[in-house]
């Protein structure tokens, strides 16, 4: 590795089962210091990635670097300087909050002093001091996770995995994580994190976007924004958005649903509004509002997924 | 190696198995348990055989030999009779085991010193305790015959047989120092083989096989625990077997301790193997533990049936079986006071047993997602 600034480099890397390709020809460069949102839905092929970076997982072909060492043959050197949190809470439920922060730490084999004082910090950071003697079990969500967070880091790995560490977690729990990932990546750690939820990609310095085991976009969340979403995105509300959307569909509108909401991609907003309400409601719709939005990530992702 | 990591996920272990009600009755209840149910239940001793009598002679000296039967302790006369048939009725409804037949002239032949016979009718179809009634009847009617002095039937050879290291010829004496053995190689096994389909079913595998916990460091932490429980279940069952079932132990405790380690060594070994191999289902993995030892400990191992009197593929198949090492050593050193020097075979056997199910266990276990 010629690059010292590059902490996970990745060329052509793809992982089948069987007939099914879950990761296709990817390539990746992340930068020390990073934190790199790895986005797409369930089932782009986020965690098998993230399993072949740990060195979990054999890849089918390509080659892959991380922390500098080789993730085919070096997979236990890379194992000793990486954190990982899996999709799943995988620290132990029949032992207590104490219990798992001994266990890591014995685990990683860090010594007596500094053992306390990681104790410490991770009690602090997950704000578990008083939870101490809980069995794990007992925890609310947003505990459990950041006392799994806690235990990935007990050793200060340089590189950190986290494989949608805010699923099925409170928005509240959901900012305070995040708040976390910031302080680790500030103090120099490399953060590379799956998610599905598109409006924590905006946390992010840089993305992938994933979709069918293919990266189908990447860059820092505004350049995204702005490189592929030359067009304007228009919010309209409707009584009816689901009859609204056959109508748009029918007139070749590119649409979508986001909640109530339909958003639409058009070349220019301002010839296309009265278009479009026209279009409405002469099928009988009701537009209560509609207007030209700044793009989401979602926008963009969903603008994507249609071309691809 | 680290000491750290091994210490760790040993105490990790013990805590778990602490906690879980299951585990523990495993490790702790079940070994007495199924000592006390199998060492009352397997049981080659045949006391009380139901017997019907039909006396045609009616002498005092037919009833003496009626007496000398009853008082053998291993008869009880259910009923006299006057007749075949009702012999027959007997033996069909399983009333009687036995039915014994005094001739008419029988007290004639005793008093003219002539050979005189004594039918029995035995039901064959229970073979074992009929072969049994068969030389107890023997036994009775030799001891009769040298009670009525002077007169005796055909004492053509003179047999006296002595039987050595189980004098009493309990059946309790041999069936419970290789019960120890089966039972033993099952409980080891299958409480160690849930200890890493566990984690691999609870997703914890995943976290550990990210860390730098090396497969031995991760194999050794997670023996030392269940080694401990299988030390101490066997302690325990030979203290029951000596102290409750009164089995004389005749060899040296500490070489049978020592020897169990061994075999206690070999048996977590397969476990943690079959747990390692049943990737992922902690119900596989206890159904692999308990095919694979129960049945060759139980069959296999000399444990009820003698080796020598297998077909010889079977012989040969024993040979893996490591229980069949330890059953020799466990009756030599409980009923012949056997030296280790005398069992060096078998601890020998049992060692490279161990050894090639360590090795085995640890090139097996990949710290990788397949």
């Amino acid at each position: 590795m010629a690059d010292n600034d590059i902490a996970v480099k990745v060329e052509g890397l793809s992982r089948r089962f069987g007939d099914f390709v879950a990761v296709d020809t990817i390539s990746l460069s992340i930068k020390k210091g990073e934190v790199f949102g790895f986005l797409g839905p369930n089932g782009a092929g986020k965690s098998t990635t993230i399993k072949m970076l740990c060195g979990l997982l054999l890849p089918s072909a390509g080659r892959g670097f991380v922390g500098g060492y080789d993730i085919m043959r070096q997979s236990e050197e890379i194992k000793k300087h990486i954190g990982y949190m899996s999709q799943r809470f995988s620290l132990y439920e029949d032992l207590t909050v104490e219990e798992n922060i001994n266990f890591f730490s014995g685990i990683y084999s860090i010594p007596a002093e500094k053992k306390r004082e990681r104790k410490q910090w991770v009690f602090e950071i997950a704000g578990i001091g008083d939870r101490r003697k809980t069995v794990t079990k007992n925890l609310p969500g947003g505990f459990k996770q950041r006392l799994a967070l806690g235990c990935a880091v007990l050793h200060e790995p340089s590189i950190l995995f986290l494989d949608e560490p805010t699923s099925g977690v409170d928005p509240m729990s959901r900012r305070n994580f995040w708040n976390l990932i910031y302080g680790m990546s500030k103090a120099g750690t490399t953060v590379f994190v799956t998610t599905h939820y598109m409006d924590e990609a905006d946390y992010c310095d840089r993305l992938s976007l994933i979709y069918r085991g293919k990266i189908i976009a990447e860059g820092a969340p505004n350049e995204l924004k702005q490189q592929h979403m030359k067009w304007d995105v228009l919010e309209i509300e409707v009584d009816k958005s689901v009859e609204a959307l056959e109508v748009l569909y029918k007139s070749g509108v590119e649409a979508a649903i986001f909640g109530s909401l339909i958003h639409a991609t058009v070349e220019s907003a301002d010839a296309a509004m009265p278009v479009i309400t026209a279009l409405l409601q002469q099928s009988g719709i009701l537009v209560r509002r509609i207007e030209k939005i700044v793009p989401s990530l979602e926008d963009v992702f969903v603008t994507l997924i249609e071309v691809s | 190696m680290k000491f750290l990591r091994i210490k760790a996920i040993t105490k990790k272990e013990l805590i778990q198995i602490w906690r879980d009600p299951l585990s523990l009755s495993i490790a702790f209840l079940m070994p007495l348990m199924q000592l006390f149910i199998y060492g009352y239940a397997i049981t080659f001793d045949v006391n009380n055989i139901r017997t019907v009598v039909y006396d045609r002679d009616k002498s005092s000296i037919s009833r003496e030999l009626v007496a000398e039967f009853r008082e053998s302790g291993y008869f009880t006369i259910s009923a006299y009779v006057d007749g075949y048939r009702e012999i027959d009725k007997y033996l069909e409804s399983n009333s009687a085991k036995v039915a014994l037949i005094i001739p008419e002239h029988f007290s004639k032949d005793i008093r003219t010193a002539r050979p005189a016979e004594v039918g029995v009718i035995i039901d064959g179809s229970d073979s074992n305790t009929a072969t049994i009634a068969d030389g107890y009847i023997n036994a009775v009617a030799g001891l009769f015959s040298q009670r009525i002095k002077g007169v005796r039937i055909a004492p053509v050879i003179d047999v006296r047989s002595r039987v050595w290291y189980n004098p009493e010829l309990k059946s309790r004496n041999f069936i419970i120092p290789g019960l120890i053995v089966v039972i033993m190689a099952v409980i080891v096994a299958l409480l160690t083989s849930l200890t890493i389909a566990r984690e691999w079913e609870r997703g914890t595998m995943e976290q550990l096989i990210s860390t730098p916990v090396k497969p031995a460091e991760l194999i050794i932490g997670k023996l030392i625990p269940y080694f401990a429980i299988g030390f101490i279940d066997i302690l325990m069952a030979i203290m029951a077997g000596v102290f409750w079932f009164g089995v004389p132990l005749k060899g040296s405790v500490f070489v049978l301790l020592g020897l169990a380690s061994i075999f206690v060594f070999g048996g977590v070994c397969f476990g943690i193997l079959i747990s390692i191999s049943a990737r992922g289902s902690q119900a596989v993995a206890s159904q692999m533990a308990l095919l694979s030892t129960f049945l060759p400990a139980f069959l296999l191992s000399g444990f009820m049936y003698a080796i020598s009197n297998m077909p010889k593929p079977l012989q040969l198949i024993t040979y893996i079986v490591p229980a069949r090492y330890f059953v020799t050593i466990s009756k030599g050193i409980f009923l012949k006071g056997s030296s280790l020097d005398m069992l060096a075979l078998e601890s020998l056997l049992l060692t490279v047993f161990g050894a090639a199910v360590f090795i085995a266990a640890n090139k097996k276990f990949k710290k990788r997602i397949e």
